[in-house]
């Protein structure tokens, strides 16, 4: 499977009122890869996901998915957008939040049946949510939330899973569950891509890694591009450790540990 | 004269009181999604932003029959929201003063223009301005008809388009992402909001229209956590205050309607505020209080553990023992009654009070289990 390219991204630029915040993106990303996109805040990582998505509209370049346009391949991709982007005090339950992933392939007019409900629960079930089909969403721990986004995305049974931050704010619990999930997606060839802040957890969850800062910085396995130097210049040399007995090395890193988060607001 | 009889065998009031409840009704479920929506001034802004097209539409058909003149209104006030649309997108004024601004210059553009036609020497112009502030006595069979007409048109648009309508007041990025287009799914939406809101400005008059968008939806949000139930409870409250508003209002003289709908609109508002389950204001002075009397059985329970500590076996204490630990602050007589009533605390026969092996267990656990907060099993 990994010979197969499932995100091709070729000179991409995103403005924001003639800010670019994205400038001239080029990244290939191998099908069957679960990806991190790490970079300091404002670096353009959420915009990236959603050129991606094709929510915004780029000043120059495409972006590929399985060869096709994202218009063309909608059915392949999966989102988790931030948790904090919607109203949790919205007047719903969980199940039926996660029954919206399967709105997309249900269409106009049909309603929502039998089988999206068992998707549904079967997808509540992998993330360790069934028991609380039935809750009011404002009910929710944030890890919770979070868990709930990652169901929706589940039933709508991708190729390529783009999702921003799922571990932000997450207890220790939720973050296992989350990546035991991410890991069995990458098992079944599809591919992930995460937004993520903590640094320190990248070589030991991730097998892919792009920097981000405005520019492409470097993009590869995580053993060959999460080095220290790279990391330097993603972060214009503001690193943080912890401790200050960190050596810097610039051979590839491959323990994990030794990174601080990054931004944990 | 029974209002009730009246109802049943009044023509006049019972064709006013179906047109009043069918506003209502349709106003309420639309509104649901205004609110949820953060979109209450939206409803302001469309419905001052008709006047202009109520006159116009009169202005230039010389008629007036209410489906011209609704007409007009509907395009107008989408045309408003439009304005309100494209300046938002293209330029660095926020959505609320766009609405502010939509809202007062059409308005004003409205009263400019009925100003003049009031002036006009045919008579026939008279009783536009009952579009102000709206006027029920004045409802035929075919205005209630349209009104129906209209309104059924939005409500089943409600019912076909609902999983997106949904998906757009709750995640339209992750609507998108799906592919549905959201922005027609928004344009759509708004044009039946925009229904919603112009059947009712014959009845309800143009400056409080909004209200029976808001207030019934907010009304019913207090009472469910569910989309379905909310859009029903929402039409049925818009319902009950027209027909209550339009009554009232037929009873007396010179009452306008639109002001009498809006006050019964209110009052359940007030009611739901108050009263509903969870969110209500009594519910949740209850339940704080009931918060506050665990909080000091908790404390007392700790005194006792800590007196049931100093002692071998069993050794009970007074009362006044328990308060000086308190600092006379804690009404503990009262929160010992609670312990005693979940059987943490006991009394014995000469009035001393002694921790109990349960109470014992929860002191130690420190948080009782049932506040324990909840996470995954």
């Amino acid at each position: 499977m990994t010979d197969q390219t499932a995100i091709e991204v070729n000179d991409l630029t995103v403005a924001y009122r003639e800010q670019p915040v994205l400038w001239d993106i080029d990244l290939t990303v191998p099908a069957g890869v679960l990806m991190a996109i790490v970079g300091p805040n404002g670096a353009g990582k959420t915009t990236l996901i959603k050129a991606m998505l094709g929510l915004l509209k780029p000043a120059a370049g495409q972006v590929l998915i399985h060869g096709k346009p994202y218009d063309e391949q909608r059915r392949l991709i999966a989102y988790v957008p931030q948790r904090g982007s919607v109203d949790w005090d919205f007047p719903t339950s969980v199940l039926d939040v996660v029954q919206m992933g399967r709105y997309g392939a249900l269409g106009w007019l049909r309603r929502v049946g039998r089988r999206e409900r068992d998707l549904s629960m079967e997808a509540l079930e992998k993330v360790g949510m069934a028991d609380f089909a039935h809750r009011q969403i404002s009910q929710l721990s944030g890890g919770q939330q979070q868990r709930v986004f990652l169901a929706r995305a589940l039933v709508q049974d991708a190729r390529v899973y783009l999702m921003d931050e799922p571990f932000q704010g997450v207890d220790a619990k939720t973050e296992r569950a989350i990546v035991t999930v991410l890991q069995a997606l990458r098992e079944a060839g599809d591919t992930v891509v995460v937004v993520h802040h903590a640094l320190q957890t990248v070589p030991e969850y991730f097998d892919w890694v792009t920097l981000l800062n405005v520019r492409k910085i470097a993009a590869g396995p995580v053993d060959d591009v999460f080095t220290q130097e790279n990391l330097r210049v993603t972060y214009g040399g503001r690193v943080p450790f912890h401790g200050s007995a960190s050596p810097l090395r610039d051979e590839p890193h491959t323990g994990g540990g030794a990174w601080a988060g990054i931004g944990g607001d | 004269m029974n209002p009730f009889r009246e109802l049943l065998f009044d023509y006049t009031l019972r064709t006013v009181a179906l047109g009043a409840g069918t506003l209502g009704l349709v106003a309420g479920a639309l509104g649901t999604y205004a609110v949820l929506r953060r979109q209450s001034l939206l409803g302001d802004a469309i419905s001052h932003a008709a006047l202009p097209g109520i006159v116009l539409a009169f202005i230039l058909t010389g008629a007036k029959s209410t489906f011209v003149l609704v007409l007009g209104a509907a395009i107008a006030g989408w045309l408003g929201t439009l304005v309100v649309m494209t300046v938002v997108r293209h330029s660095r004024v926020p959505e609320d003063s766009a609405l502010g601004i939509v809202l007062s210059v059409f308005f004003g553009a409205g009263l400019v223009l009925l100003t003049y036609v009031q002036k006009l020497p045919n008579a026939s112009q008279a009783g536009l301005d009952r579009f102000l502030f709206g006027q029920a006595a004045t409802m035929l069979e075919r205005d209630v008809a349209v009104i129906a007409g209209l309104g059924a048109i939005a409500l089943i648009a409600v019912f076909a388009f609902w999983k997106e309508f949904k998906l757009l007041s709750f995640d339209p990025e992750f609507g998108a992402s799906l592919g549905i287009p959201m922005r027609a799914v928004d344009i759509l939406l708004t044009t039946f909001l925009v229904i919603a809101i112009v059947i009712g400005l014959q009845t309800v008059g143009v400056v409080l229209m909004s209200a029976m968008v808001i207030a019934p939806a907010a009304a019913a949000r207090q009472w469910t956590n569910s989309l379905e139930i909310m859009v029903i409870l929402a039409a049925l409250f818009g319902a009950i205050a027209g027909v209550t508003g339009a009554m009232i209002s037929s009873s007396a003289a010179h009452v306008p309607t639109g002001p009498t709908i809006v006050l019964s609109a209110t009052a359940l508002v007030l009611i739901s505020m108050a009263i509903a389950p969870e969110r209500g204001l009594v519910w949740a002075a209850v339940q704080r209080r009931r918060q506050r009397q665990q909080i000091r059985a908790d404390a007392v329970l700790g005194d006792l553990y800590l007196l049931a500590g100093q002692h071998e076996g069993e050794h009970a204490h007074h009362v006044t023992v328990l308060e000086a630990m308190r600092l006379g602050r804690t009404d503990v007589r009262r929160a010992l009654g609670v312990l005693e009533e979940r059987g943490l605390a006991r009394r014995d026969s000469l009035g001393g009070w002694t921790i109990t092996g349960a109470g014992r267990a929860e002191a130690e656990q420190g948080v009782s289990s049932d506040e324990a907060p909840e996470d995954l099993a």
